[in-house]
């Protein structure tokens, strides 16, 4: 996800094409990416992350979080 | 002196940025994404583009491509490298430059004639400009928004090392109007507008890009 003091101006156009489909009550968008990766159940938390960090996201620009499911 | 071009799948500006390197009196090496071969340059250009169709992030997989391991590596002992709109995206994801290039303020691709600010003529690539002089060459991105933390930002500001900025305001809402920055050496530049368009007045706006062409012919001649 982009960091939250990094203008996202896609995020607040989908805020404003919400309203013009007609739905209130929506104060904000944020735009992000979602990655699916099938992994070996041998990959531990720290690879995980570091494929996250150094590739997936740009820890300048973007904070990230990863689930295991 | 041999200016080396990187061409990775998707670039567009090699063609322009070689003519560039030969206008100002240089041998122009094509460099190919793939190999972990610089060619014994002398310098290196990373073109503009859509390396990679922007996949992911605009620059981040040709950060990762084999020639970009030699950049990394070369430019970390000295070699000048100028990395012109994808390119510069790509010397961000590197690692070499600070900061980030994220979305236009406005979602809209900009492409326009463009007046910059040369605030640095102490970098390897601005050395033949002098300080506050104003040049004009072609903008053309959609992600060329600068933005960087604000410890960076100070840095960058405090040192020096902001090279270019929009006159005008910033069309894209870049930060602070930042067009280009450069590393603490002064050897790496980078920069979204296009330099390497401005070299002919039959073909661009003005002949002002030719300038960072030339700087760096000067500065390795004279080391």
């Amino acid at each position: 996800m982009p960091k939250p003091e990094i203008l996202d101006p896609q995020g607040q156009a989908v805020t404003r094409a919400l309203t013009r489909i007609g739905i209130d009550g929506v104060a904000d968008v944020r735009q992000g990416k979602h990655f699916e990766l099938e992994v070996d159940d041998s990959l531990d938390d720290e690879t995980l992350h570091r494929i996250a960090g150094d590739l997936l996201a740009n820890p300048v620009i973007e904070d990230w979080t990863v689930r295991r499911v | 002196m041999r200016i080396g071009v990187i061409t990775f799948p998707g670039t567009l500006d090699d063609a322009d940025a070689a003519r560039a390197a030969r206008r100002a009196g240089a041998d122009a090496v094509a460099l190919w994404h793939g190999d972990h071969d610089l060619r014994g340059v002398d310098a290196v250009v990373v073109p503009g583009g859509f390396s990679y169709g922007d996949y992911l992030r605009a620059g981040a997989i040709a950060s990762q491509a084999p020639i970009m391991r030699e950049v990394v590596e070369a430019a970390r002992r000295g070699l000048p490298v100028l990395g012109i709109c994808n390119g510069f995206q790509i010397l961000c994801e590197a690692g070499l430059l600070p900061g980030a290039l994220v979305r236009n303020a406005g979602l809209h691709f900009i492409c326009r004639d463009q007046t910059l600010r040369v605030e640095s003529a102490s970098t390897v690539w601005t050395g033949g400009f002098t300080t506050g002089q104003e040049i004009v060459v072609p903008l053309k991105s959609g992600e060329g928004r600068y933005v960087a933390d604000a410890a960076t930002l100070a840095e960058l500001e405090g040192e020096g090392r902001v090279v270019f900025r929009y006159v005008g305001g910033a069309p894209n809402g870049a930060t602070a109007d930042i067009a280009g920055v450069a590393s603490a050496d002064g050897r790496i530049v980078g920069l979204m507008p296009h330099p390497e368009h401005a070299i002919d007045p039959l073909t661009g706006p003005t002949t002002d890009g030719l300038g960072l062409f030339t700087s760096v012919l000067g500065a390795v001649a004279a080391a």
